[in-house]
């Protein structure tokens, strides 16, 4: 029986000695970004990580002396519309796919599958060849018109409405709601955690989005923050690093917040009491 | 409005073409509660689901009101449901689940809270409209699900096993309740249970379906007295009839089990039958064992009354109700007879009794 037991002892030590490392691991750089944000950034170059030299000069200047403002600005639009964009189609197309019969439904939500499996890197090209010959590029649209729905977001809500029971949808065709009733005063509201959560994902996929946005926007007018903090980098012929660390704190507030935020929402149990 | 079912058939495409309804024909008065009834997976909830509109007909005809339904969608049908999962919408309060069709159906304001409110007022859940479905008790969400079938205008209300997730006094409560509000407002009520106790308690009229066809159809009484066949017989009663083997003897008496011998007032007319013997016209007396033909297996007592279940010497089981100051020990020998009261089926289970009113007033 001891024996059994020193065992286990060992056993949750060395996970938890392994789950304390793996959380230094991830989180002393963030630390370390947080920390020098705050730091002038002669010490920075310097070395000296431990300087009590603490001020809220970096964050100053990064609102005064940058455009980030106008980047953030651009980036909420951006984000928003993407969001709200991906909410609208993906849950109509997921309502079509689950509750409407049509010919070939199964077919058609394989090629809606397919699309997810292709990297969106490999859409590049093509995809900046037309947004080039509409005449989009430098303009949200550019970014905001190719993301406007999304396959992940279909599938997820297409889960998300199987699981609705079946008979609160009966119900309601019992009392005679349309389609269209029916998704937004019956779907809609049942599965509201889920179009949170798709709206999280979607917002901060296009919050943090790189790559495209770089591709089409050239100016301040339409640059988003990520691109916007890589241009702080170059713009500036002596590199100040602590005021780039302090953009990058703000950039990092909104991911915060909606995790914090959204944990509110993901209490269970709110849909109980629909069906036993 | 009448509700007339004419020769309706159910086949699955998949399942090999399974059977779940044929030939099932009834007419529904208005006003009237009629009960489906039947064992699990007998077809009884597609039959309602049918008449609901929400599965579609293979064959045959479902009038309401004179006007055929087959091919109109369920919102046109004028009916309400109540589901045996209540289908309460968990976003809305009690209230607004209860206006949720009444809105849909475009009443003007006044009207729809004044039928919701009574309503509520009617299922006594006044003072908990604000609250949300999940906070409330099963019987409070069964009530709710009711007040949103009071709360329509819709003539014919169905209703699917609604009592089957509630624990047996809460039903007893319910079902009473539901009784009364039939009663109060004068609806059709087309009511679905596996239960043969609510089935009797609260019907003007049960259809007793089996193996996917109407075995009988009539009011409680007929169908507990004068049951149409073996498996409707042995359907109803708690505990169920005994079935057993007999043999003509002679021409007014049979022997039963091959053990005992019983006088009848009709006339025997087949060699070979099956007598159904309901469990209160058993006669169960101590004996020593030289003249007894059956050992007592289980003793249930129940109150008033003791359910005895005893085993004949060859091997069949029957169950008896005694009185309650009776003593009867496990393993017990026992002379087990009956009284004349039985009901006699043809091999093939059907109902072959004389039927001369008093003969089975079990």
């Amino acid at each position: 029986m001891i024996n059994i037991d020193e065992r286990k002892i060992l056993k949750n030590l060395f996970s938890y000695i392994l789950l304390i490392v793996l959380a230094v691991v991830i989180l002393v750089p963030f630390f370390i970004g947080i920390w020098t944000s705050f730091l002038p950034t002669a010490d920075i170059l310097k070395g000296n990580y431990f300087s009590t030299n603490i001020s809220l000069t970096n964050y100053l200047d990064a609102f005064t002396k940058t455009p980030i403002l106008r980047y953030l600005g651009n980036t909420v639009v951006v984000s928003t519309l993407i969001m709200l964009a991906h909410l609208l189609f993906c849950s109509m197309s997921a309502y079509a796919f689950v509750f409407l019969d049509f010919k070939y439904k199964k077919f058609f939500f394989a090629l809606f599958m397919v699309t997810m499996m292709l990297p969106g890197e490999a859409a590049i090209i093509p995809n900046f060849q037309t947004v080039k010959a509409l005449g989009l590029l430098d303009h949200y649209s550019a970014m905001v018109v190719p993301a406007l729905t999304s396959a992940f977001g279909t599938f997820m809500l297409r889960q998300a409405f199987l699981q609705t029971p079946k008979e609160l949808k009966e119900a309601a065709d019992i009392e005679g709601l349309n389609h269209f009733q029916i998704f937004w005063k019956v779907i809609l509201p049942y599965n509201r955690i889920s179009l949170i959560t798709l709206g999280a994902y979607s917002f901060l996929g296009a919050w943090n989005s790189y790559l495209w946005p770089i591709l089409v926007t050239f100016s301040n007018e339409s640059r988003v923050i990520q691109n916007g903090l890589k241009q702080l980098q170059s713009e500036e012929t002596f590199n100040n690093w602590g005021m780039i660390q302090a953009s990058a704190a703000i950039i990092v507030i909104p991911t915060i917040l909606v995790l914090f935020i959204g944990q509110h929402y993901f209490k269970s149990g709110l849909n109980e009491g629909a069906v036993k | 409005m009448s509700t007339l079912i004419t020769n309706v058939c159910k086949q699955y495409d998949n399942n090999q073409g399974k059977t779940v309804l044929s030939n099932v024909s009834a007419e529904i008065e208005t006003g009237e509660f009629f009960v489906i009834v039947g064992p699990s997976g007998c077809g009884k909830s597609t039959l309602l689901r049918m008449i609901a509109g929400l599965t579609e007909i293979t064959d045959g005809e479902i009038a309401i009101d004179g006007k055929v339904v087959n091919n109109l969608p369920p919102k046109d049908r004028n009916l309400t449901m109540v589901f045996q999962s209540y289908a309460l919408f968990p976003f809305l309060s009690v209230w607004d689940n209860v206006a949720f069709g009444l809105k849909a159906r475009k009443h003007d304001q006044a009207e729809v809270s004044e039928r919701v409110n009574n309503a509520l007022k009617m299922v006594n859940l006044e003072d908990l409209k604000d609250r949300k479905p999940r906070e409330l008790s099963g019987g409070q969400r069964q009530r709710v699900a009711l007040a949103r079938a009071v709360a329509s205008d819709a003539k014919i209300c169905l209703m699917d096993e609604p009592l089957s997730n509630l624990d047996a006094q809460l039903r007893i409560k319910m079902r009473q309740e539901i009784y009364a509000l039939q009663r109060k407002l004068g609806i059709t009520l087309i009511y679905v249970t596996h239960d043969q106790v609510e089935a009797m308690t609260m019907a003007d009229h049960i259809m007793v379906l089996h193996d996917s066809k109407v075995q009988q159809i009539g009011t409680p009484t007929e169908i507990y007295k004068n049951p149409a066949n073996e498996f409707v017989a042995s359907f109803f009663g708690v505990p169920p009839i005994n079935i057993m083997y007999a043999s003509k003897v002679g021409a007014h008496s049979i022997k039963v089990n091959n053990d005992y011998q019983l006088d009848l007032d009709q006339a025997v007319t087949e060699n070979e039958l099956k007598v159904g013997i309901r469990p209160n016209e058993m006669i169960v007396e101590k004996a020593e064992e030289l003249q007894s033909n059956a050992t007592v297996q289980n003793v249930e007592f129940l109150g008033d009354e003791k359910i005895v279940h005893a085993k004949f010497n060859n091997g069949v089981m029957v169950s008896a109700i005694v009185p309650s100051d009776t003593e009867f020990d496990m393993f017990e020998t026992v002379k087990i007879t009956s009284t004349g009261n039985v009901l006699l089926f043809s091999q093939d289970g059907i109902n072959i009794t004389e039927n001369k009113g008093g003969l089975v007033n079990a």
